[in-house]
């Protein structure tokens, strides 16, 4: 056995990327580098149809041509990583960074984790019904915990910043580490050899170098705009809310929502409507959790999406400013904007006045009638002078909404649940709370929103039964948790059928 | 191969003696082959050795100045059976495909070709799709070879033993007048390395001269009484001849080690993660100087008795590190130590998981486990700083228990599958759930989340097959079957089409035709729409389907259409019609589409054409956060974002830049009259003048509105 020899080993280095991505761009340059630089290069990778925008690892390890000739023989190169054996793990983007840790790649005593920690989100976490995101700071965490040494930010802003890709933010980032002896120019070369998108790629390398060589640079806090004022007209009311900063910010919030939504008079209403809440909290000293949710979920109750709603959003001056920043409008590029709206028969019947709407949804001939038009989606060009009058037109309803059909549902369901949040606190406060997170599961449009108010008001009716048995709360939290599960509702009925 | 070109990989063919080719494995491979004289090489695409299925398509010169003919075969048993050229004549010929699934489909063609025996080497390379990364059922080729006696060969995963092994690979074959498997690893085949080229030869008696003098030999056809000879004849002659073969040339290689009372015996493709494990145990350097004896068999089919005896000789014991199950060679090791009367212990799969990939750290551990039984001197003690570190690890690892998803593949941005499915979804919320019988290709992607449809895959073009014998006069429901163009043009047409017709099958089929054999990597088929100079291209799959007799056929040019989409599939799932409804649903794979037009698109915008891009977006103040589109779409460009609402929780659905503006999320957004949220933005390039006077008149008269709509804000406030 060579003793002069065994000292040295092969750099060993793991990319795992998303297919489709890069990740063999930035294994070609690593090779492409380690060859011009004096080493001995060999990748290898299990993409198959992993490519399919699946999780892919890349592996290399490189071996110093000096070494070998020293030892007039050829290294043998392992195929695949072996954990505790890895020097640099490369990963672009934040799971795929945890799954290295998770695959035990990370090694406290010799990885350098070099890792962007932006969200690329799986499948699952896009699909919840509410919010299934995984928690990214403890991630980061176990990143942090795992590597010897870990180079971490968002190099997915940074690339796009200069129009280009990840993957040569993550090289630049590499070469910044200076984990592997190897100076800027030689990566640089490596990326001019492969000819595509140089320019390009050398600007996000030069981003990520330097980010990685100096500490990333903090991204600046985007500057919270100062909210808008509430109208004078409501101070003296609004001073009866004496509670903690956060619980403000959502009353002010729903204050101006309201506003913006109906008038003055409705977000007064609003302001009444807490009333109440307000003095259960009140009777309870410094606890206002429960007025806090409940401005919350009754701002967004009472400012339900009608067909008025929506096309009063649609036609704002700030929403085509969005639109065009959101799609990056160059110079000398036209934008047109067309929505894929789909009116159903219910809908107008909701924004007409409360007698006709009911009319039409009972008369048959004028159903089939209105039926026969509305069968199809319609898509709206915003941004045309016919299309844009259409949705001002409906927009400009909104005086008639108070007479609406749908306005004098959605008042009965919202006292009846003010009520429930009332009464039920006055005997479990904690399971008021539940009640008034509970309205959330109203929400969206069409079938989206009939399915929220059946597992709504399924939870509802068990109420009776829950209210007095021990750790009512964390029951009806189960119940919730059960009815985000899935969309028919199923497992929110065998939830309750366990009760 | 459409729309991506491998003129860099062609230019390697053409290395000559002496020159240095660098490059993947399975191109080294490609390389062999022509430096190894073959006639002909026929193959099917799929992963691991798609490339050389592709780079070989691109190189018509190269091979008509060498007068090699490439088959890009319908499937793997066609490509097999060419390897029949090799039978009569001295042609070397070459076949290639992935395993085991390929192997499955060649197996008739293959003991066929077997049977015969063969005259002119015939060398079959086989991409073993196992492990990590691999996408089909977890067998082994290695039963293939022993049942049909094809010699196979396992060599050591660096290109010059990967390129020695096509070239012995030929004389092997030859010599024993046997086919030859050449098994290669996705590691090995993906490996990029080198190795020193030599000049391509052309070979001496071409197919011509077959054609124009045929031979026929009545002993080589697989009829009795010649079948019973051929039994006899691979036992006696072919064997044995195999074996001196073998031995002489030292295709299996031994290497040294002190502790000389043990030995490691491995296949070739497990060579490089053994020596690893050694060298991490303190036993070997990285120059693969080991303490320990180790036997590598760059053939593990037939084993060489007499090199088994030799290497046990003074050991107590020696280990078999042999991948995937069963484990045939320490079988076959063990019966040939019992009739040699030696004593030294066989470990194997007791020391190694019986199933599998032997990866670094579970040979690592098997290798660790032997030793502590038989040289515990041997291993160093386990520092206690490595204990605490793994504790450490594990804690870490702990901690994002659960938090940490997976990310199986899923259909690309803008994939004109996705809306098949959503239409299916569609169907299912009205028709209730259906039973549905999937195929090969990327639509088996269905079975995952967000889709969840497709009950069971039988194989390349079974999709309806799969379904035959859920065929009920009296259910209320039909079976629902999937088949690609590739299946279909695979085998899916006699297998899955006419078999329902012959046997009056009442279920429905979609026939997913995206213009390529997609998941192997976009290659052409008989019905791709694209030119092919090599090829005979745009046959269409409606008349195939008409002519085996199916009367009910719709074929829908758009599938993102989802609307039609479902109307057509209730159509099918409904009527009263007799017989197979077949549904075929063409629009092009989006990411060889994407390949071709991006580049002519961002020409045409240089020169200052009028372009128009769209793409969709999501308004945040619409959208509550309910993600029904998401569960009816999956795009990858279709994503979520934290909300700005600071009323609201739930993040929002976004759709990020990288949106090819295919359409779907607008169409099911109406399909299934989810929201209003949906937005299609599109941005004209080098507008024309008629554009710029349009849009500055209608900016005037919107943004008059819109001061409008601001003061009446003002005023309610």
């Amino acid at each position: 056995m060579n003793d002069a020899t065994i000292k040295v080993r092969p750099i060993s280095i793991a990319v795992l990327a998303i297919g489709g991505e890069g990740g063999g761009v930035l294994a070609d340059w690593i090779a492409v580098l380690a060859e011009h630089s004096g080493y001995r290069a060999q990748a290898t990778s299990v993409p198959g149809v992993a490519q399919r925008t699946g999780a892919t690892i890349y592996y290399l390890e490189l071996f110093p041509i000096a070494a070998a000739k020293a030892a007039g023989r050829d290294p043998v190169l392992a195929l695949m990583p072996v954990p505790g054996d890895v020097d640099i793990v490369i990963a672009s983007e934040l799971m795929e960074a945890a799954r290295a840790v998770e695959r035990g790649l990370v090694t406290p005593d010799r990885t350098t984790l070099i890792a962007s920690t932006h969200r690329v989100f799986a499948m699952n976490e896009r699909t919840a019904l509410a919010d299934g995101r995984a928690d990214e700071t403890k991630l980061i965490e176990a990143c942090g915990a795992a590597a010897r040494r870990m180079i971490a930010f968002d190099m997915e802003a940074m690339a796009e910043a200069t129009g280009s890709v990840v993957s040569a933010v993550l090289f630049g980032a590499l070469a910044g580490s200076g984990v592997l002896p190897l100076q800027r120019p030689a990566f640089e070369m490596a990326i001019r050899r492969s000819g595509v998108g140089v320019s390009g790629s050398l600007a996000a390398f030069a981003a990520g170098f330097e980010a990685a060589r100096d500490g990333a640079a903090k991204p600046k806090p985007t500057p919270v705009p100062a909210p808008d004022p509430i109208p004078s007209a409501l101070d003296t009311l609004l001073r009866e809310f004496d509670v903690s900063a956060d619980a403000m910010t959502l009353v002010r919030a729903g204050v101006l929502r309201l506003v913006d939504y109906q008038d003055l008079a409705y977000a007064r209403t609003y302001l009444e409507r807490l009333r109440p809440i307000r003095q259960i909290d009140a009777a309870r000293g410094r606890d206002d959790r429960l007025l806090a949710e409940t401005a919350r979920q009754l701002a967004l109750a009472m400012s339900y999406e009608d067909t008025i709603r929506v096309a009063a959003l649609k036609i704002r001056p700030e929403r085509f400013v969005r639109v065009r920043e959101e799609v990056k409008l160059g110079d000398g590029q036209i934008l047109e904007i067309a929505e894929y709206l789909h009116p159903r028969t219910e809908e107008i019947a909701d924004t007409l006045p409360a007698g006709i709407g009911r009319w039409l949804l009972r008369t048959g001939w004028a159903r089939r009638v209105v039926d026969r038009f509305t069968r199809s989606g319609r898509t709206v060009k915003t941004t045309s002078i016919g299309g844009f009058l259409l949705l001002y037109l409906v927009a400009a309803l909104q005086p008639l909404r108070r007479r609406s059909l749908r306005f004098a549902a959605e008042q009965a369901s919202i006292d009846a649940w003010l009520d429930t949040v009332s009464k039920t606190a006055a005997r479990n406060y904690e399971l008021a709370l539940g009640v008034a997170k509970m309205r959330g599961l109203i929400k969206g449009y069409g079938d989206t929103h009939a399915g929220g108010r059946a597992k709504y008001d399924a939870m509802a009716e068990c109420l009776p039964r829950l209210i007095d048995r021990a750790g009512a709360a964390e029951r009806l939290a189960l119940l919730h948790k059960a009815a985000l599960a899935d969309e028919s509702g199923e497992t929110l009925r065998r939830a309750m059928q366990d009760l | 191969m459409a729309e991506r070109s491998f003129r860099e990989e062609v230019r390697k063919l053409r290395l000559g003696a002496g020159e240095e080719f660098r490059g993947e494995g399975i191109l080294a491979v490609t390389k062999a082959l022509l430096q190894a004289g073959v006639s002909y090489v026929s193959g099917y695409q799929g992963a691991p050795i798609s490339h050389l299925v592709d780079v070989l398509g691109d190189a018509s010169e190269v091979l008509a100045e060498l007068g090699v003919r490439f088959e890009s075969s319908a499937n793997e048993a066609a490509a097999a059976a060419a390897l029949a050229a090799s039978v009569n004549y001295p042609l070397r010929g070459a076949a290639t495909f992935k395993a085991t699934v390929g192997t499955n489909v060649a197996s008739d063609a293959l003991a066929n070709l077997a049977s015969s025996g063969v005259k002119g080497g015939a060398l079959i390379i086989v991409g073993e799709d196992y492990g990590e990364g691999s996408s089909i059922m977890q067998e082994r080729s290695h039963a293939f070879a022993m049942k049909s006696q094809i010699w196979l060969l396992d060599p050591r995963p660096n290109l010059p033993s990967i390129v020695h092994a096509v070239e012995m690979g030929f004389e092997l074959s030859e010599a024993s007048n046997t086919p030859v498997m050449l098994e290669l690893r996705i590691r090995a085949c993906h490996v990029y390395g080198s190795f020193v080229a030599k000049d391509n030869v052309r070979p001496d008696f071409t197919r011509r001269d077959a054609l124009e003098r045929p031979n026929r030999d009545v002993n080589r056809i697989v009829l009795p009484p010649a079948s019973y000879l051929h039994e006899r004849e691979k036992i006696e002659q072919r064997w044995p001849a195999a074996v001196r073969f073998i031995e002489q040339n030292k295709l299996n290689e031994f290497f040294d080690g002190d502790a000389s009372d043990i030995g490691i015996v491995m296949q070739g493709g497990m060579y490089n993660t053994v020596l690893r494990a050694l060298e991490i145990l303190g036993l070997a350097d990285v120059f693969g100087e080991s303490r320990i004896p180790l036997y590598v068999l760059n053939v593990t089919y037939p084993l060489i008795d007499a090199e088994f005896v030799r290497f046990c000789a003074g050991k107590k014991s020696i280990l078999i590190v042999e991948e995937g199950q069963p484990e045939f060679i320490e079988q076959a090791v063990n019966t040939i130590l019992r009739r040699a009367d030696i004593q030294t212990r066989i470990e194997g799969k007791g020391m190694l998981p019986r199933a599998g990939e032997y990866t670094g750290a579970v040979v690592k551990d098997g290798v660790r486990k032997f030793l502590e039984r038989y040289r515990a001197d041997l291993l160093a003690p386990v520092e206690a700083s490595a204990a605490t570190r793994a504790e450490q690890v594990a804690k870490t690892q702990g901690s994002i228990a659960g938090q940490v998803q997976g990310r199986p593949p899923s259909f690309c941005t803008g994939c004109p599958e996705r809306p098949i499915f959503a239409a299916m979804k569609l169907v299912e919320r009205e028709l209730g759930p259906h039973h549905v019988s999937c195929d090969i290709g990327c639509h088996l992607f269905s079975i995952l989340p967000p889709f969840n449809i497709g009950n069971t895959t039988m194989g390349y073009g079974l999709g309806a097959a799969g379904a035959s014998a859920l065929d009920h006069p009296t259910a209320g429901k039909r079976a629902i079957s999937i088949v690609g163009d590739g299946g279909f043009w695979h085998n899916g047409l006699a297998s899955s089409v006419g078999n329902a017709v012959f046997n009056k099958s009442d279920n429905v089929m979609i026939v997913v035709d995206n213009g390529y054999s997609a998941a192997t990597g976009g290659q052409d088929l008989l019905s791709s729409a694209a030119d092919n100079p090599a090829r005979s291209t745009k046959n269409s799959i409606e008349n195939a389907v008409r002519g085996v007799g199916v009367n009910w056929v719709r074929a829908i040019t758009n599938t993102y259409d989802v609307g039609r989409m479902r109307d057509t599939l209730k159509e099918a799932l409904t009527t009263p019609q007799k017989g197979p409804k077949v549904i075929i649903a063409e629009s092009e794979c989006m990411l060889n589409k994407q390949r071709r037009v991006r580049p002519l698109i961002g020409k045409m915008i240089q020169d200052g054409k009028r372009v128009v891009r769209d793409r969709f977006g999501v308004d945040p103040e619409t959208c509550t956060g309910d993600h029904s589109c998401i569960r009816l779409s999956g795009c990858p460009s279709l994503t979520i974002a934290p909300n700005p609402d600071p009323l609201r929780r739930e993040p929002i659905t976004k759709v990020i830049n990288s949106c090819v503006g295919c359409g779907l999320c607008g169409e099911v957004a109406h399909a299934a009259v989810l929201c209003p949220s949906f937005y299609k933005a599109s941005i004209i390039n080098n507008p024309h003048g008629w554009d710029r006077f349009k849009a500055r008149v209608r900016d005037a008269v919107i943004g008059w509105l819109q001061r409008r709509i601001e003061r009446r804000a003002v005023a309610a406030a």
